[in-house]
Formats: structure tokens, C-alpha cells, sequence
């Protein structure tokens, strides 16, 4: 590593420049013989916005796992710029908020730094130039001002930008975000869904789980409804129709206006914030 | 041996300051004094440094059971070698990785529930050292140094192996700190970032084997959990960065062994015992006053 360009862990990592950013052809995932995702296959280009729709227990955390190669797929296969997704680092993945543990002992400039420690690699320490990439991150969500604050600190939308500031330090090109919007107050929304645009500006792909049918519509390229299968991915015009909705939800979904002009689909049949399978 | 309490001069004036020196120095005019309170130092801020990770990751159960689950190998060891405590470190660390690498293994598995399965083997493991322990006839004596410790009976050899081991142990720690930070953190980042998950969890795990050997002698089996647990919890209630915390936890634990040794020695109780007492007192008062976080606080 004397080189001031990062080398990978993993020789066998390349990027094929003209290949799709995420290329996912016949995924299928079986938990103890129980299908979570079937025969799933779709690309996504860099930069794209796509946002992904679907019931609790559809599968979105499923689907997350394996594209960030945590989860190995049953069958199918996934490939990050024609490449397996086993040794790339170029993918984040922020994780719903309940999932993290706010206790922990770290303020948020550690948090960001820890998406850079691929890069620092082992038996280093960060140098000036991963703390300079970690503030440029913080300033870049309007977090730097916070930088030495725990992180239970925090509130919803900044705990959010924090790792958002994380994806970005660690030089991702494709972040999952898994209902990176649940439980934040209008503004937070707005601010997080206007970093999804700066993301967008350079070249970052974004693949976000929603619940929030309204924001998928108006701020994605791409609607992606699933339900343990791929039921329609496209433009939200062509997606987010009524029949569509009824495929994918059944008879269980309700379609709710909120004041601020937000559609949200009620899925009467299981509540609960999480679909860990 | 030990000077009860009543046998301390009563402070006068000018007397006083000399006086209280003297009870500081009495103590480690004996070569055995000396050797327990470096063996517990060492220990305290061992135990303490690996326990920020053993309280961060939820592993409390976990490392009270590698500490019970050391005794059959003790015991194996003491039979085999006809008494002798030589080897009994070396028994108590192939016990203790051994037990550490098998749980970390079965609690991948998902028939049983991770606490079930610690429950079972460390219930059994315990009952199997004592069997073993007691069919030696003068098992009273022993089993209670194997269960709280005989910190005045650190040798020299015993002494250099617990400063060998606890060196490594903090070394590991700091070379791997950033590592073990996100996989406690955030496993899933840990998979993204492609770091070697299962090697480094298993390194952990057996940085808790070997702090549990090393703290046998001088805590035993039965306190150790609070050795582990106690300083890293009162830290974790001041500190705000992880490396803050460890720092916090080491102090926290070499002064609840100083502490706890001189009370040992003149109050006459064992010392495992005392060492405790003195870290949760320190625990308690941490988390009565603390301003913002402690109960006091939250109270109002």
C-alpha cells in the first residue's frame, strides 16, 4: 500500500467500466426451506435513484443482504460492475435505526471513520487524509459542527446523515438504505431525500426500502415493488398503479393521503417497523 | 497475619500522617503482598480493557460461564499432576479457549437459544469440576482457592506468567482495536467492509479465554464475571468515546484491586471478595451521582 490510491483486499475485484453498477439475475433466497426472494432478476445503472416498495416480510432486507454480498444468495446470482459482490467495499449499507445500538461509545466523527477502515487497513491507523475525507463527509451532510457528539445524542435525522456521511466516507458507489425515512419529522425527510440528490449528482447509485408510496413516486427514477418476486419495476407512472399495488399487497393493503400530501400504504395484515425474515 | 483493625494505633496530631503511610507501607514489606497486589493490578485492568467489549457486545452470561466452565480443566490438571498448582494456568487456558471457541460455534447454530445453551454448559462444566475436585480428600481447601482465588499465593512464575499473558492480551487489543470496534458496532458493516468477521469474533473470544486464565488465581471462578463486567459497565456510564472507556475501566480496575488488597489485608477477608465489593461501590456511586446520566440526575 504505498501507492496513495487504495489496493484491494481482494485481487480477484475489478470493475468493468461499461458493465450495469448492479446486475441481479434470478436471485432466490430460501430461509429453512421457506422462499424469501424468488427468482428476482433486474440492473440498475450508476446513479440511479430507485426506491423499493413493498409489504413487511417482502424480502427488501433480504434483498439488501445479499447485494451486499453479507448474505450468500441460495441460487441466482448478484454482480457489482460485472464482478462478484464478495470483495468490493464500494457498497454501503445503512441500516434502519432501530437496528443500531445508540449506547455505544462513539462519537460521530468515530462512525464516519469507520467506513474508511477498509481503506486504513490492518495494523494502521487513520491518517490526516481519512480524517480529512471524514470531515469533508460530515460537512458535506451538514453534520461537521457534531463531529465529537455521542451519537445517542443525536436525533432521528442526524443519526441518519451520520451514516450517510459514513457511505460516503467510505467511497461507496452503491448504498442500500433500508427505510432510511421511518420515524423522521418532514424536515428530516426533506433533508435526507435532497442528500439523495447530491448522491445522485455524482454518480452514487442509491437503492432505498420505503414505506412512504408518495416519495417513492416523486423522488426515484425507478419503483421497485416486490413481494418475495419481482412484481413491477419501472417508472413510478407505470408501478404505482392500483392493480400493481393489489398484486403486491393483496387484499390486506390501504392506501392512506397524510396532510403533507404523503401516500402511505397500510399493510393492515402485520404490523411492525422491521422485515428481518 | 493480618493486623485486625483494633490493632492500629489511634491517629494523634503530627502522628497522623505518618501513621497512615505506614499503614500504606506495612502491607509490602512481604515479598507475597507485593507479588498479589502487581498479579491483581495486572488483572484489574486486563479484565477491565477486555470487559468494555464483554459489556458493549451483551456478553455478560457469556463470560460469567467461560469462568465456571474453566473448573473441570483446572480440576483435570490438579488430579493429574498429583496437586501441584504449577500447571494449573496452563489447565485453566486450554480449558477456558476451548470453551470460549465451542459456545461461539454452537451459538451459530439456531435449535437452541444462545443463553440456553451457555445455561447448559455452564451449569454442567461447573458440576463436573467440582465432582472432579472432590474426590480428592482435602477438597474443601483447594476448591475454595479454584472458586475465590488465592491472590497471596501468587509465585513468582505465576506472577510473570499473569504479566506475560495480560501484555498480549492488551497488545491484541490495540493492534485490533478499530476491527473489533465496528464488528461489536456493527457486524453488517463489518461484512460489507469484507473484514474477516468469524476470525476476528473468535480472536475476541479467545482474548476472554486468556483474560479469564490469567484472573483464576487471583479472583477465582465465582467473581470473575464481576471483574470482567463491573469497571467496564461504570465506565461505559462516563465516557463517551470507546477508547476513553477502556482507559476509564483499567483505572477503575487497578484501583479496586489496590484497594480491595489493602482492605483484605486488614479487615481479614478474602481478597477475590474485597477486590468486588470495592469495584461495585465504585460502580454504585458512579451511577447515584453522575451529572446528566446518573440516577440522582435523571430523578429530577
Amino acid at each position: 500500500m504505498t501507492t496513495s490510491s487504495f489496493t484491494p483486499l481482494y485481487a480477484h475485484v475489478h470493475h468493468d467500466p461499461d458493465a450495469p453498477i448492479l446486475d441481479v439475475e434470478k436471485l432466490s433466497v430460501d430461509f429453512d426451506g421457506r422462499a424469501a426472494l424468488q427468482d428476482i432478476s433486474f440492473h440498475l445503472h450508476a446513479g440511479e435513484r430507485v426506491a423499493v416498495v413493498g409489504p413487511n416480510g417482502a424480502g427488501k432486507s433480504t434483498l439488501f443482504k445479499v447485494v451486499a454480498g453479507v448474505l450468500p444468495p441460495t441460487s441466482g446470482q448478484v454482480k457489482i460492475s460485472g464482478f462478484g459482490p464478495r470483495g468490493h467495499i464500494c457498497i454501503a449499507y445503512v441500516p434502519q435505526r432501530s437496528q443500531v445500538d445508540w449506547h455505544f461509545p462513539a462519537s460521530v466523527a468515530d462512525v464516519v471513520m469507520m467506513g474508511r477502515i477498509g481503506q486504513v487497513g490492518f495494523f494502521r491507523w487513520p491518517r490526516h487524509s481519512d480524517w480529512d475525507i471524514v470531515h469533508s463527509a460530515l460537512d458535506e451532510v451538514g453534520m461537521d459542527s457534531q463531529a465529537d457528539r455521542q451519537i445517542g445524542e443525536l436525533s432521528g435525522g442526524q443519526q441518519q446523515r451520520t451514516f450517510l456521511a459514513r457511505a460516503m466516507a467510505q467511497e461507496a458507489e452503491l448504498v442500500l438504505m433500508d427505510e432510511p425515512l421511518n420515524g423522521l419529522d418532514i424536515p428530516s425527510q426533506e433533508a435526507i431525500l435532497s442528500l439523495l440528490e447530491k448522491l445522485h449528482q455524482k454518480k452514487i447509485t442509491v437503492l432505498v426500502a420505503t414505506h412512504d408510496l408518495g416519495q417513492a413516486g416523486s423522488h426515484f427514477e425507478r419503483v421497485m415493488l416486490l413481494n418475495h418476486r419481482l412484481i413491477r419495476f419501472g417508472p413510478p407512472g407505470e408501478v404505482l398503479n392500483g392493480d400493481n399495488l393489489l398484486l403486491a399487497y393483496g387484499s390486506h393493503a390501504q392506501l392512506i393521503k397524510g396532510k403533507d400530501g404523503s401516500t402511505t400504504l397500510a399493510d393492515s395484515c402485520c404490523d411492525g417497523d422491521g422485515d428481518d425474515e | 497475619m493480618a493486623v485486625q483493625p483494633w490493632q492500629i494505633p489511634v491517629a494523634t496530631g503530627m502522628g497522623m500522617m505518618s501513621n497512615f503511610i505506614n499503614i500504606l507501607l506495612k502491607p509490602l514489606s512481604y515479598d507475597f503482598m507485593l507479588r498479589g497486589l502487581a498479579a491483581s493490578v495486572i488483572v484489574g485492568v486486563v479484565c477491565a480493557v477486555v470487559g468494555m467489549y464483554v459489556v458493549l457486545r451483551g456478553m455478560a452470561f457469556f463470560g460469567d460461564a467461560l469462568a465456571h466452565a474453566v473448573l473441570p480443566g483446572v480440576a483435570l490438571g490438579y488430579l493429574l499432576s498429583g496437586g501441584s498448582r504449577e500447571v494449573l494456568f496452563w489447565w485453566a487456558l486450554g480449558a477456558a479457549v476451548l470453551v470460549a471457541l465451542a459456545v461461539g460455534r454452537l451459538s451459530k447454530r439456531s435449535e437452541i437459544r444462545e443463553d440456553t445453551a451457555i445455561g447448559i454448559i455452564f451449569a454442567s462444566m461447573f458440576a463436573l469440576g467440582i465432582a472432579l475436585i472432590s474426590t480428592v480428600r482435602s477438597y474443601t481447601v483447594d476448591l475454595s482457592h479454584f472458586l475465590f482465588g488465592d491472590v497471596l499465593g501468587v509465585s513468582s512464575r505465576d506472577l510473570a506468567l499473569t504479566a506475560i499473558f495480560g501484555a498480549i492480551i492488551l497488545v491484541v487489543i490495540f493492534l485490533f482495536y478499530k476491527e473489533f470496534m465496528v464488528l461489536s458496532f456493527d457486524p453488517i458493516l463489518a461484512a460489507t467492509l469484507r473484514l474477516p468477521s468469524s476470525f476476528l469474533t473468535n480472536l475476541l473470544l479467545i482474548l476472554m479465554a486468556l483474560s479469564v486464565s490469567v484472573a483464576m488465581q487471583t479472583v477465582g471462578v465465582a467473581l470473575m464475571v464481576a471483574m470482567l463486567v463491573t469497571p467496564a459497565a461504570t465506565a461505559s456510564l462516563i465516557t463517551r468515546r470507546l477508547w476513553q472507556g477502556m482507559l476509564v475501566a483499567a483505572g477503575i480496575g487497578a484501583v479496586s484491586a489496590v484497594t480491595g488488597l489493602y482492605l483484605s489485608y486488614y479487615l481479614n477477608i478474602v481478597s477475590g471478595s474485597a477486590i468486588v465489593l470495592t469495584a461495585t461501590l465504585i460502580f454504585l456511586v458512579v451511577f447515584i451521582f453522575h451529572p446528566h446520566r446518573g440516577y440522582l440526575w435523571k430523578k429530577r
